[in-house]
Formats: C-alpha cells, structure tokens, sequence
C-alpha cells in the first residue's frame, strides 16, 4: 500500500506568532500555524507578513505545517 | 527514525514478502473478464488466512478491504466492489500480510485479456523502471539515486509519475521511515544502508500527474482518466546488496 507523500503548499503569511510560529494562509483559503525550519533559522531568513512562502503539511494534521522556503 | 533489521528479521519479512507474492498469484490466476472485484477480494483474504496470516491492509487506518483493487483510472487504494471486469482493462492489486510480528506489502497491475499497445507499453514501463530502480538499492547510494532512476525511465517515455504517494520503508510497522519518492535527483535523501527494508513502487499515469481523490477519502485516480499502473517490491539491504525479498515469479511463470 502507497505512503501518502507529506504535501507541499504555497501560501501568504498573515500574521508573525511568537516562537517563530506564523499564521499562514494557503491558496486554497485555509488558514493553518506554521513554524519556520530549523535550517531556515540557521541562516537567519526573516519572514515578514505579507511574504509568500512554500509549506509542508503531513496529511494526518491539517492545521500545522512546516515552512520550507520564503519566495522572493 | 530509521530501524534498520537485523537478518533473523529480514528473513521472517521474506516470509511475508513471499506469501504476499503468492497470493497476488492466486488472485492473477482468477483475472477473467466477468468476475467482480469483491470476489477477488474475498480468494485473497481466504488465502492469506489459510496460511496463518492477517490482511494487513484491512482495518489499516479504516481501509475495509484486504486488497488495494485499482481499475483503470484508479492509481492506487480502490475498494473491490461489484464492477465486473472486462476485456482491456488493467487492474492493480496491492496485498499486503500482518505474519510473526511484521508486515509484507507488494503489488502487481495484471492486464485482463487482450490490451491495447498503449496500455502494454504502460505496464512495460513501469516495471522496468521499478527494476531500474532497484539496481540503484546498493549502499554508498542515497534514496534520491533510486527516485531518479525510476524518473527518468518513465519521463523519457512520455508518462508521469504520481507525486502525492510514495514508497517506503516496512517492518513491525506498514509504513516506516524513509519515503521513497519516484521522483527526485541524484544523491539527495537518506543514505542507504545495510539492514534497510524498503518498499519501491512506482506508480505511473500513463497521462498527466495530477490527480483526483475521490469523497471515501482512499481511492485515488487520475484526473484526465487516463490509465495508471503500479508496481512494487520489497527490497532489503544485505551486504551492501539489494535482495529481493517479493517476486512476481509465481505470476509470470504460472507456478505456485
């Protein structure tokens, strides 16, 4: 039986939570919480609101994800 | 976290591996236009019960039935029901066994009578890119070598590779770490090592890749209704080796 693949989504961030959370709202108009990778914040990439930015999400959790790359 | 097995575990999963290919034969064997999927169903749960093993797929995360039956457009997790088979058409089964403790898991996409060339060369390519991909199983390489091999055999083609299902690792779990994408480039994933049991299995449109989940939540299918097929092995690492531990003897040479 297939695995199903972590998905991969783009979105706009809303809103900078604390602790390097974000509220990010996805093309398809869902609003999930994600938190930016630990390799993102090695390398200092600042996210502001209003950047867009690519997401993962598995599939058993819909709500959160993880940010994977700020589009320029 | 990858769990890599030790040989006494390898061996009960070639157990499994090859129960699983025996059934997937006895299910080849009643392929004929006119039976219905449920049916087919039923002759492999019978089987697999027969032999002192558990359906692994039924119950697994809700799945109801003990084989993935994908016909035609459907990629992969149909559910049997009462659609007779006919003439041309191409129907994948996925089995899976719960045997000792640990899981088996492989697939086949049998043609019913006679089919078109078109779904010949589909079916052709596909299991040639899952062989392709797994000479690259060797230790030194990295998941990402066997993800572009399988790539690049299906694209040169003129077919595509679904993106939202992936291979992956097997053991006292149905799904363990790693994934294994068909679609990637060289050297990238984890490293490949000894003790490691993967399951690869590409699944190939013979159209676009987009896809189309149906509203039960489990079948797939393509969304230009095009053909899809899938094909997949167990493979595990031994001595810096892959050895199979599935095969599609049984199917292919009628013998059981």
């Amino acid at each position: 039986m297939a695995k199903q693949a972590a998905i991969e989504k783009e979105g706009t961030i809303i809103e900078a939570l604390s602790n390097a959370m974000f509220r990010v709202e996805l093309d398809n108009g869902h609003v999930i919480i994600a938190h930016i990778s630990g390799k993102m914040r090695m390398h200092y990439i600042r996210i502001l609101p209003g950047d867009r930015v690519r997401v993962e999400m598995s599939p058993y959790d819909l709500t959160k994800g993880r940010i994977s790359f700020r589009y320029k | 976290m990858i769990r890599l097995k030790t040989e006494e575990e390898i061996e009960i999963l070639r157990e499994n591996a090859l129960l699983v290919s025996k059934t997937l034969a006895q299910v080849g064997r009643h392929i004929v236009p006119g039976i219905t999927t449920l049916e087919l169903n039923k002759i492999a749960e019978t089987y697999i019960r027969d032999n002192g093993a558990e359906p692994a797929f039924l119950g697994y995360g809700g799945f109801p039935f003990t084989l993935c039956i994908s016909v035609n457009d459907v990629i992969v997790h149909g559910f049997a029901s009462e659609y007779r088979l006919s003439e041309g058409d191409i129907i994948s089964v996925d089995c899976g066994t719960f045997y000792k403790g640990y899981y088996g898991d492989s697939a086949y996409t049998f043609p019913v009578g006679n089919i078109t060339d078109e779904n010949k060369k589909l079916l052709k390519v596909t299991k040639e890119s899952l062989y392709l991909g797994i000479e690259r199983a060797v230790t030194g390489n990295r998941i990402g070598d066997i993800s572009y091999a399988v790539q690049q055999h299906v694209e040169k083609n003129g077919f595509s590779v679904v993106r939202e299902m992936v291979g992956h690792g097997i053991g006292k779990k149905l799904h363990e770490s790693p994934e294994v994408p068909n679609y990637g480039s060289r050297g990238q994933g984890k490293l490949i090592q000894n003790g490691m049991v993967i399951c690869i299995e590409p699944i190939v449109n013979a159209g676009s890749r987009a896809v189309h989940l149906h509203d039960d939540g489990w079948t797939l299918s393509t969304a230009d209704k095009k053909n899809s097929a899938h094909f997949e092995l167990m493979v595990a690492i031994v001595n810096g080796k892959q050895k199979v531990l599935s095969t599609f003897e049984y199917i292919e040479n009628n013998n059981i």
